[in-house]
């Protein structure tokens, strides 16, 4: 299985969380945000001028900057 | 008298359940130890009055936040009867871990699902009598927004209440917590036949709305025109509101003051109407912008809107240490400084707010550009003066950007940029017109005094002693305008003009008030005449420059100090935009005369 991290996901593509190697502030916010190992997670879009990543994990829709989401490492599905 | 407290995350409803269940009664209570504000409410349920404290919102009571940190002091200081959790059904999903940790601390607790009326459009379904099985206490699904199922949940909460005399207050609340790992796994338990969630989100609205207004190439231009709008809305109303209070007050002060206290001696009498009733003038000029700006806060927020602007604009703000959220408020700090500061309360992470707070006064707002018109029109010419206001916006941006990036380092924001994009909303206007009126009330509540206080204080300076002209140079005012020359003279500012600016430490709008007073000519031509004849354009520019830079007015130092809850922050903005105003006044002034200007 390939594993990439988040910020090279396209727009509209899905992925697997695999790991999460954040400072434990942020992995505690996004552990509540429903960030976990093994959830699924999918790519909005990005924001322009390396914005942030408009990402959507179950019912919730965050942004996330893309220096934290570079930490975020995945398993795009559906290539 | 029995203890509730309100827990819930951050856009699940808590605030609109808490108005809703507390009225008007609301104001914010003092716990030693706990920075951050908190409203309580009496409240009578069933035949008992009860306290009713709304904690901020939090996703984890392990969390690492300054609010979730303030939430287990709380928790640990405080002796509760009930603990009521409000969670967004759609989300419930993963809010459920907050009435996990609720229940794991052993505090008696009611869950309420919110949102209900969301959820169903989602496709959540919930059983609540399986979920309050599983998880031993009363889950109520309702409406606080609407009112859907809020009665009777009231009835379950009073009943639940009767029963509980004895409060409970958590030790070692760390210790209590399960980790992560297990968590997960009782969660899984807990949800798994009692909760129904469909495989993805299906929210059409909101996914057709993003595609437009967070469209790479149309979202920045909507978002200026959204501002632009808002902006339009707040201080096209607001401004003649102002002027019509100051009007009644005006008249009120010729028709009753006036011949009221005709008999008192002439310095007492200035001292009740100029010094004290003016400085209730002052408070109150501001309620009708601050109440116009949360109406349009309300929508802008509740709607979801406020973090989209800051998707849109983190890009640029992330290198400045803040978000799009400081520029939404700092754009909005080009009307009024006052609400705009009041409004940084959205952001929680104290180290970006407090940055947000120190840019914020650099928004050159409306009062001074009034100072500026007037300033430019009666030393530039008419084709120049337009050129030199722009200018003075250009710097007043210069100065923001510049002030963030010195200050991004003290300021860091601890918190780290999650923001929940919730989907597009409409406030009801109860709700919007619930938020306007505490923020007004909350405004006249903590600033009135020190607003008041600095009005008299300054007015004493203008007319003591008493037996010469005001303002003139023999008053205490006149006299440190004059002692203080070495400081402005280099900067080409004559002492009148140093007595005009300690106007302008009250507000920017009784400056030209002041300049006349001065001069004593009666505002206008004659008193541009009487400037243009004392100093050129390059003191002229001079004195602008520091009047966009220094201390916006005595009423944005109140709301630094009361937001802040810090007199050295409120000295720290002070000190660096006095400093500022008068390093930038320096440069130019000396540079212009060595270039010969």
């Amino acid at each position: 299985m390939p594993t990439a991290n988040l910020t090279s996901l396209k727009p509209g593509q899905s992925a697997k969380i695999i790991a999460l190697n954040l400072e434990a502030g942020l992995e505690r916010r996004l552990y509540a945000l429903g960030f976990r190992c093994g959830q699924e997670i999918h790519l909005l879009r990005r924001g322009r001028m390396a914005g942030p990543l408009h990402l959507r994990i179950c019912m919730t829709e965050v942004m996330l900057r893309r220096c934290d989401a570079s930490q975020i490492h995945v398993a795009p599905i559906n290539g | 008298m029995k203890w509730i407290a309100v827990l819930g995350m951050p856009n699940t409803g808590k605030s609109t359940f808490f108005n809703r269940l507390t009225g008007s009664n609301a104001h914010i209570g003092n716990w030693p130890g706990i920075t951050i504000d908190l409203m309580l409410g009496k409240v009578k349920l069933g035949d008992e009055f009860v306290e009713v404290v709304d904690l901020p919102g939090i996703y984890d009571l392990r969390g690492f936040s300054e609010d979730e940190a303030v939430v287990r002091r709380f928790l640990e200081s405080t002796p509760l009867n009930l603990v009521l959790i409000i969670l967004n059904t759609t989300q419930i999903d993963r809010q459920i871990i907050l009435p996990m940790q609720v229940q794991q601390l052993g505090l008696p607790a009611v869950l309420l699902l919110n949102m209900v009326d969301e959820a169903a459009r989602f496709g959540v379904k919930v059983q609540p009598e399986a979920l309050s099985e599983r998880l031993g206490m009363p889950v109520l699904a309702i409406s606080a927004k609407y009112g859907a199922g809020y009665s009777n949940a009231i009835a379950t909460i009073a009943q639940t209440l009767h029963h509980r005399n004895q409060t409970v207050q958590v030790d070692h609340l760390d210790d209590r917590l399960l980790p992560d790992h297990q968590l997960t796994e009782v969660i899984h338990k807990v949800l798994t036949g009692t909760v129904e969630i469909p495989l993805r989100l299906s929210d059409r609205l909101t996914s057709q709305l993003d595609r437009v207004l967070l469209h790479p190439v149309f979202g920045l231009p909507i978002f200026f025109g959204a501002m632009y709008l808002i902006f339009q809305a707040i201080y096209a109303i607001g401004t003649p509101l102002q002027a019509w209070i100051g009007d009644g007050l005006d008249w009120f002060k010729s028709v009753a003051l006036e011949p009221l206290l005709a008999p008192l001696p002439a310095l007492i009498k200035g001292f009740l109407i100029d010094g004290l009733y003016g400085g209730v003038g002052t408070v109150a000029a501001f309620l009708p912008v601050i109440f116009l700006f949360f109406l349009c806060m309300a929508i802008v927020e509740d709607s979801g809107y406020l973090s989209r602007s800051a998707f849109l604009m983190d890009a640029l703000m992330e290198r400045l240490g803040l978000d799009g959220r400081s520029f939404v408020m700092s754009l909005m700090g080009f009307g009024c400084n006052v609400p705009a500061i009041l409004g940084t309360r959205v952001m929680r992470s104290p180290g970006l707010r407090l940055l947000s707070m120190l840019v914020i006064p650099f928004s050159l707002c409306s009062a001074r550009l009034n100072v500026f018109l007037f300033m430019s029109t009666a030393l530039f010419t008419a084709s120049t003066a337009p050129k030199v206001i722009f200018s003075l916006y250009l710097l007043s941006f210069a100065a923001a950007i510049l002030t963030a990036a010195l200050f991004k380092g003290k300021f860091a924001s601890q918190e780290p940029l999650v923001l929940e994009l919730p989907p597009y909303r409409f406030p009801t206007i109860k709700q919007m017109l619930v938020r306007a009126w505490c923020e007004v009330k909350h405004f006249w509540f903590w600033s009135r005094r020190f607003i008041i206080f600095g009005v008299v204080a300054i007015w004493l300076l203008n007319n003591l002693p008493t037996n010469v002209p005001p303002a003139g140079p023999e008053t205490l005012s006149g006299m440190i305008g004059q002692a203080m020359q070495p400081l402005f003279a280099p900067l080409g500012i004559n002492p009148q003009l140093t007595v005009a600016l300690f106007f302008g430490f009250i507000a920017k709008e009784i400056v030209l008030g002041g300049l006349a007073v001065i001069y004593g000519k009666a505002e206008g031509a004659d008193l541009a005449g009487a400037i243009a004849q004392q100093i050129d354009w390059v003191q002229a520019y001079s004195f602008m420059l520091f009047t966009l830079l220094y201390v916006p007015c005595l009423s944005t130092v109140a709301v630094l100090k009361s937001e802040s809850k810090s007199i050295r922050f409120a000295l720290l903005s002070v000190g660096w935009s006095l400093g500022l105003a008068w390093v930038a006044s320096f440069i130019f002034y000396q540079g212009a005369r060595a270039l010969g200007f």
